[in-house]
């Protein structure tokens, strides 16, 4: 489990993984914009986000259903839908 | 990093929102065994992919097209076989997924069952091609049955000795109002003379480039489709096994894992065994000319395509090339 499970560190460890995962250049988790659209921005495709997907359910030991993908649209949203799994663990 | 705003003017971003948007998952059926026709070269047969029992009962086939809808299939690609000859299992598929028909043409769809449905007619070059290789000239009968029809387009396979004649075939097809997706024979049977030489594909490009410049409301295409068909290379990279996209996925053992259609099947009609790909499990994959799977490779490189503007665009054109082909969007 990452260290840090707040909102803001949650940002940071998914964009880290999506910058590790696709191997992006000329970006840090310090610059990514969570508020941009991972699909009509950065191109990333299903099979990118059902990769993504698998690093964070691992990382947060969480299931994430293949038909809420679509609505994985941004860091930000991911990191919302992240702390919903994890509200409801507890 | 490249971003899409980046890479594409407004226009270009909007073309690409249209298909990003698209989620689709394919899977193929060969729907029967049986066939009406018995051409030279086709894969099916060729590779023995008939010799299993078919499927008879339909409700087996109603419980496994909702287990494959439920799997997340959302569009059923059908073969054969000559899927029209079984017109209840066709029936089927239709009521409960969109579904593409790829038939020889020579038995009509019923449109009053079927309003919508895709249809796809083999033809295999002009008429003394296809009286070679198929036994008859199909193209007489498959444009009476579908003229002027919406939901249809012609699949030409070019051959060899087609290279240099096909716009007399598109003149055919333009004449009854109808589109055409050109692919390449593969020869699975090494039917004499029907095999590739050094150079003929070369010419083949160019001339399929000329006609989509000349009949670009008839030709469902794109330039980058033709050079990666005919080279068999994309972004510098060899098309093969080790880059096939259209493997049945329970069968994809490749490691590292290839970039491929995600949850992909082709079924046999035994509705139990799979077959390994879209094509002929016998075929040699480094001389494999199959369109559908060099369309898939390039779609699901996307990022791939992100260095250059241009690049780009030649994704997004063979995108809108897939999805017109299966009308999720205009023609
Ligand atoms: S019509 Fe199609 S399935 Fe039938 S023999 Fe010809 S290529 Fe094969
Ligand atoms: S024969 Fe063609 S479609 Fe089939 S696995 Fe080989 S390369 Fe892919």
């Amino acid at each position: 489990m990452p260290e840090s499970k707040d909102k803001m560190g949650i940002v940071r460890h998914v964009a880290e993984i999506i910058i590790d995962e696709l191997k992006l250049e000329d970006i840090t988790p310090d610059t990514f914009n969570p508020e941009m659209d991972l699909v009509d921005e950065l191109g990333i495709d299903s099979m990118d986000l059902a990769t993504i997907a698998l690093v964070l359910q691992d990382e947060y030991k969480i299931v994430i259903d293949e038909d809420d993908y679509p609505k994985l649209k941004t860091v930000r949203l991911i990191c919302e839908y992240i702390e919903e799994k994890l509200a409801a663990k507890h | 990093m490249k971003t899409i705003s980046a890479l594409l003017d407004s226009d270009w971003r909007d073309r690409y929102r249209r298909i990003a948007s698209l989620n689709i998952r394919s899977s193929i059926y060969d729907l029967t065994n049986r066939c009406n026709l018995r051409c030279k070269g086709c894969f099916f047969f060729s590779s023995g992919e008939h010799h299993v029992t078919e499927e008879m009962d339909i409700k087996k086939w109603e419980g496994f097209i909702d287990r494959e809808k439920a799997r997340g299939v959302n569009l059923a690609i059908l073969i054969g076989g000559e899927p029209t000859l079984c017109m209840d299992r066709l029936e089927a598929f239709y009521q409960r997924l969109p579904t593409y028909c790829a038939t020889n043409g020579l038995i009509k769809v019923p449109r009053d069952k079927f309003p919508d449905m895709m249809v796809g007619i083999s033809l295999w070059g002009g008429g003394e091609d296809e009286k070679v290789l198929r036994g008859k000239d199909t193209f007489a009968v498959s444009s009476k049955n579908y003229e002027g029809d919406p939901y249809t387009y012609y699949l030409y396979t070019v051959t060899p000795k087609q290279v240099g004649k096909i716009e007399p075939v598109i003149k055919r097809i333009v004449d009854v109002g109808l589109k055409v997706h050109l692919q390449l024979l593969s020869n699975d049977e090494s039917v004499d003379g029907f095999s590739w030489r050094q150079g003929e594909l070369a010419d083949l490009r160019a001339e399929m480039d000329e006609m989509l410049d000349h009949y670009p409301q008839t030709i469902i295409s794109s330039k980058y489709y033709h050079e990666v068909i005919t080279t068999g290379m994309m972004l510098g990279r060899r098309f093969g096994w080790r880059e096939c996209p259209s493997v049945t996925e329970s069968l994809d053992n490749r490691q590292p894992p290839v970039r491929r259609l995600i949850h992909f099947y082709r079924w046999a009609a035994d509705l139990q065994t799979v077959h390994r790909c879209c094509t002929s499990a016998t075929r040699d994959c480094a001389t494999c000319k199959d369109g559908a799977a060099h369309m898939s490779w390039v779609m699901v490189n996307k990022r791939e395509h992100m260095n250059t503007t241009r690049d780009m665009q030649n994704w997004i054109e063979v995108y809108e090339m897939f999805a017109k082909l299966y009308r999720l969007i205009p023609w």
